[in-house]
């Protein structure tokens, strides 16, 4: 035993660079993923995909795969375990049917799961799944997305279809100026660098499963849920994860391994390939926005009008609410804001990095740079005459809302004021040159979580809680913010994430992680400090005190929160080749407190660059006569290289809200918001012509010809 | 699971028996297409015959002036290699602007001129193509095309040939050398490339069980002014959507020499012989460099979505001539 030894440290941790601490072991490799935790008896699992678009399964031709090699089983719609899809999970919604795998004999979109082939190694496993010969009745399908399609209907999602306020149509006629455009964004694909992969085992009637996920909350209750178990009888653990992105939920190769380690009975392991992610991992949907604007002609908006079409599949109604930003962005007398979807024969889409702002936003920055040409205003000057003094449609008050100190912060150093407003008037050479800047917003949610902290006998702190790093450094921040609210230096504390046993909490998406687990950290501190009296003996067993941020997180004051950024970008484009590169991003936030400002600046530009490929390079090709995807890989879908990546600089600008009970924002999303709205614009500044269709590739340059 | 055998040769002779007993084995050098093509199942070797160990990774220099490269010499050494530098810039550029570092210090000459196409149909075992299952079809002509050929396509396959190096090989005249079990043979590059017709799963001239043995580039005075340029849609590990290799001599403001060869265009490195025509003993002048690329495209026939590949190389052939010209001046 020893006596406690909380006393002031002389140095708050958070506010000051910290690298990662599980860095060492990343980069050495010690760091295991699901993927590659040895389990004695490991049986793999591997998915079988429709190779047609619509229809039914005939046949499975079981017999000569069984035959082969190390084979142990095939599962699939005639012989796997049922589980139960009518239930309403912790995202409030009930699951997307694509993880309910082998439930009946519909295919709804090419890619979709049709069975899953069990062998003694991966291996094996694959060979036999290549070789599974399936019968289909194949029906005619529809992959076209199109801005005409008349089924297109209204979605709520996570937040209203629609908004109206004021009189549009009236506000719109009235208006001395006037942008109407359509902008469209492509299918976007999240690619995370570790691929989706699970172990399941049972072990007298408990299930563990190892999981590269957003939540190990999440999965135990859905996957309890689906499988009609206690949730206390699953553990989920998802110790280090390489990417989510949104992407990381519970998904069919998850529910694949549970079956087939039940049928079996024994670990089973399924990883997905990169191709097969490209349709059982989710996606973000194309969008085609149409966005009105009716200005006085000093640019004061009378009429913002935002309308947003997404697209999803015949068996979930996901939307991808790309008009919802424009609810809070400016001010305008009338507002109107809808978010519609058209069902076709794809895999369901997902939530993505900045889900409706990420695309939502290219659409409004872009045509508020339009407008500012129309009235002959600088576009930070026109925006600023559109700040809100409450929220445009909500009428609640801001809880700090600095935006117009990131675009003062970085219009400054940015050098902004030198500025030649002049489309297609800068050369270098054979390249046209081009600055451009756009607006950026992310909501700032929280949700419930649970934490306890052990004080321990050696004078350490053990923290433990179901987060989830996802890359983002959230074991170092909760480190930091654990440090500072129990007035110890870090390395007396040991932050352990990843577990379900820890208890729920909130998944790490929705920019919401590092905020909701920070204010169950504190709260478990606060506690735990009171119990802890100066000299006191520890007993071996420590002191444990847990928190649960339930009941705070619901008393929160209805306030529109939001972090808030300013995108500045400069472009150069050779109009003979139609390449773009980028020279120069600087992107300004105010997201709250900043915890860790080392990882915050890399999860900044990290969003900026996402941003960058959005708007250069990121579009998943989908053949309209297969219905499936073409080139689905990483040498077919681009995604930013480091030679695209230019001198980039991300900061921030002070933003407190005496008022929040925990100060942070997050900062996950916001970086990736408005980028892509920038470089548009300032490809419009370098060559006088305007795109509107992401990404902006050199063929859409070359034949969009010299000048609007 | 998919087994193979795996052997390294001795020597040249021994490797070219080894493919000779065995028409489903292949050569295995850098590995950079023919590993990635097994994992998708697209190859399926019975037999790989490892012939990166053969003392065919020399850069030697001809009595008459020219070079002669190793098959198994890799991207990353010929790209520094100084005659290379001095003599043809062009192929040390092609090289440079292939793949990626890592890529390169693999990749083998022979390799790279071998290397399939990189369509997305083609490398999809579960749609048709021609070229990997013959009669099946051509997905890409209705379907995803935007970087597929706009020159000596035809409707059974559009595909185009994916490397950099070999376009500036075609505008230097290389000469393939080969082995097989009848002895060392030779083709020059223009002929190596088999036109697409009805059989575009037959891709080169080289007969079965040939092994490259190096490539001899004859002297080219008018290449130490030369360039490659590639346009990619990112600035890095892609392959081109347009290329060009360009050599140009200008004497008293006239064309005195020129080669000039596109890359991306075609299911081969394409020599622009009839721009070349137009360009020889004519003014050096932007006037002339886009006629000259007229004359080439007009040939041109491209599909829904391709078109802008016309224009972009009409646009590189102007531009990069008008470069090596503007040298040529200084």
């Amino acid at each position: 035993m020893t006596t406690t030894t909380v006393t002031a440290a002389p140095v708050r941790a958070v506010g000051r660079g910290h690298v990662r601490v599980e860095g060492r072991d990343k980069v050495t490799g010690a760091a295991r993923y699901a993927g590659e935790v040895p389990f004695a008896g490991l049986a793999h699992g591997w998915l079988v995909l429709s190779s047609v678009a619509r229809g039914r399964i005939e046949e499975i031709v079981t017999a000569p795969v069984l035959e082969m090699p190390g084979v142990l089983a095939v599962l699939h719609h005639g012989n796997a375990p049922h589980v139960e899809t009518d239930f309403v999970g912790m995202m409030g919604t009930r699951p997307d049917p694509t993880c309910a795998v082998f439930q009946h004999d519909r295919v709804p979109h090419l890619g979709w799961p049709v069975a899953l082939v069990v062998a003694e190694t991966s291996e094996q496993a694959r060979e036999a799944a290549e070789s599974l010969v399936v019968h289909y009745d194949e029906q005619p399908h529809d992959v076209e997305f199109s801005a005409e399609d008349p089924d297109a209907r209204h979605v709520d999602g996570h937040m209203p279809a629609v908004t109206d306020k004021g009189d549009l149509e009236a506000e719109l006629a009235a208006s001395a100026v006037v942008v109407d455009v359509e902008y469209t964004t492509p299918e976007e694909h999240h690619n995370p660098m570790e691929p989706h992969a699970a172990m399941a085992r049972w072990d007298e009637g408990r299930l563990e499963l190892i999981d590269s996920n957003q939540s190990a909350t999440w999965v135990v209750g859905d996957i309890a849920q689906l499988f009609g178990l206690d949730p206390a009888s699953v553990h989920v653990r998802s110790e280090h994860v390489g990417g989510g992105f949104g992407s990381k939920g519970v998904r069919a190769h998850q529910v694949a391994a549970v079956m087939a380690a039940r049928v079996l009975q024994r670990p089973v392991r399924v990883v997905l390939t990169r191709r097969q992610m490209f349709t059982l991992a989710g996606h973000r949907s194309p969008t085609i926005q149409r966005v009105r604007l009716g200005a006085e002609a000093d640019g004061r908006l009378r009429a913002l009008d935002h309308r947003s079409l997404s697209r999803t599949s015949t068996v979930y109604d996901f939307v991808e609410p790309s008009a919802g930003v424009a609810r809070v962005m400016y001010d305008a007398d009338a507002h109107h804001t809808e978010n519609r979807v058209v069902r076709l024969d794809v895999p369901s889409p997902t939530w993505m990095r900045g889900p409706g702002e990420a695309p939502g936003s290219f659409a409004l920055e872009a045509a508020l740079d339009e407008l500012a040409e129309k009235c002959g205003l600088d576009p930070i000057e026109l925006r600023l005459r559109n700040e809100p003094d409450k929220g445009p449609v909500s009428g609640l008050p801001f809880a700090a809302r600095n935006l117009r100190a990131c675009f003062e912060e970085g219009a400054r150093r940015f050098g902004w004021d030198r500025r030649d407003p002049r489309p297609g008037v800068r050369r270098d050479g054979r390249w046209l040159l081009g600055s451009g800047t756009a607006g950026a917003s992310f909501q700032a949610g929280a949700l419930p979580s649970t934490a306890t902290i052990t004080a321990e006998a050696d004078g350490t702190f053990t923290v433990r809680i179901a987060a989830a790093d996802i890359g983002t450094g959230a074991r170092t921040a909760l480190t930091l913010v654990a440090a500072d609210a129990l007035d110890v230096p870090t390395d007396r504390i040991r932050v352990r994430i990843g577990d379900s046993a820890f208890g729920p909490a909130g998944i790490a998406g929705g920019s919401m992680g590092t905020r909701s687990w920070s204010w169950a950290v504190t709260a478990a501190s606060s506690e735990l400090r009171e119990r802890l009296v100066p000299g006191m003996e520890i007993p071996a067993q420590g002191i444990t005190v847990r928190s649960d941020t339930t009941e705070a997180v619901a008393a929160l004051a209805r306030k529109e929160r939001h972090s808030y950024g300013a995108q500045f970008v400069e472009v150069a484009v050779d109009p003979a080749t139609g390449e773009v590169r980028v020279r120069r991003m600087l992107g300004i936030f105010a997201a709250g407190r900043i915890v860790n400002p080392l990882t915050a600046k890399g999860q900044f530009t990290g969003g900026m660059i996402w941003g960058l490929s959005m708007a250069l390079h990121e579009e998943a090709a989908r053949d309209a006569y297969f219905g499936g995807p073409v080139g689905a890989d990483l040498a077919g879908y681009h995604v930013a290289t480091h030679a695209d990546v230019p001198h980039i600089e991300a900061d921030w600008v002070e933003d407190v809200d005496p008022e929040d009970p925990v100060g942070i924002k997050g900062i996950g999303e916001v970086g990736i918001v408005g980028v892509a709205a920038a470089v548009a614009n300032a490809v419009w500044h370098a060559t006088g012509v305007r795109h509107r269709s992401l990404p902006i590739r050199p063929d859409r340059i070359l034949t969009a010809g010299n000048g609007a | 699971m998919r087994e193979f055998a795996y052997q390294k040769a001795a020597d040249v002779s021994g490797a070219v028996a080894l493919l000779d007993a065995d028409p489903e084995a292949r050569f295995l050098a850098g590995g950079t297409n023919l590993v990635d093509l097994m994992k998708s199942g697209v190859e399926r070797p019975t037999r790989l015959v490892d012939v990166r160990q053969l003392p065919l990774d020399r850069v030697e220099s001809t009595p008459d002036g020219g070079l002669r490269i190793g098959a198994t010499v890799t991207n990353s050494d010929l790209a520094v290699h100084p005659d290379v530098r001095r003599r043809y810039p062009m192929l040390a550029q092609a090289l440079l602007a292939g793949a990626s570092g890592q890529l390169r210090n693999m990749a083998t000459v022979g390799g790279n001129l071998l290397q399939r196409t990189r369509c997305g149909y083609f490398t999809d075992l579960t749609k048709p193509c021609n070229k990997r299952t013959p009669g099946s079809g051509c997905p890409a002509i209705r379907g995803e095309h935007h970087n597929h050929a706009v020159l000596g396509a035809s409707s059974h396959c559009v595909a185009v040939h994916p490397s950099d190096m070999a376009v500036a090989l075609a505008a230097l005249d290389a000469v393939v050398h080969f082995e097989t079990a009848d002895g060392p043979d030779a083709l020059p590059i223009g002929w190596l490339y088999l036109p697409v017709d009805e059989t575009p799963h037959r891709e080169t001239a080289l007969p079965p069980g040939a092994l490259i043995t190096h490539v001899s580039l004859p002297p080219a005075p008018v290449a130490a002014r030369s360039r490659y340029r590639k346009v990619r849609e990112r600035a890095s590990y892609a392959f081109a959507i347009g290329s060009i290799a360009a050599a140009l001599d200008v004497r008293d403001g006239v064309v005195h020499d020129v080669r000039l060869a596109y890359g991306a265009v075609a299911s081969r490195p394409w020599r622009a012989q009839a721009a070349e025509r137009v360009l020889a003993g004519a003014s050096a002048d932007a006037e002339t460099f886009a006629a000259a690329a007229d004359a080439e495209l007009a040939a041109a026939r491209p599909l829904a979505h391709n078109e802008y590949k016309v224009t972009l190389m009409r646009n590189l052939t102007v531009a990069v001539l008008s470069e090596l010209a503007e040298e040529a001046g200084r």
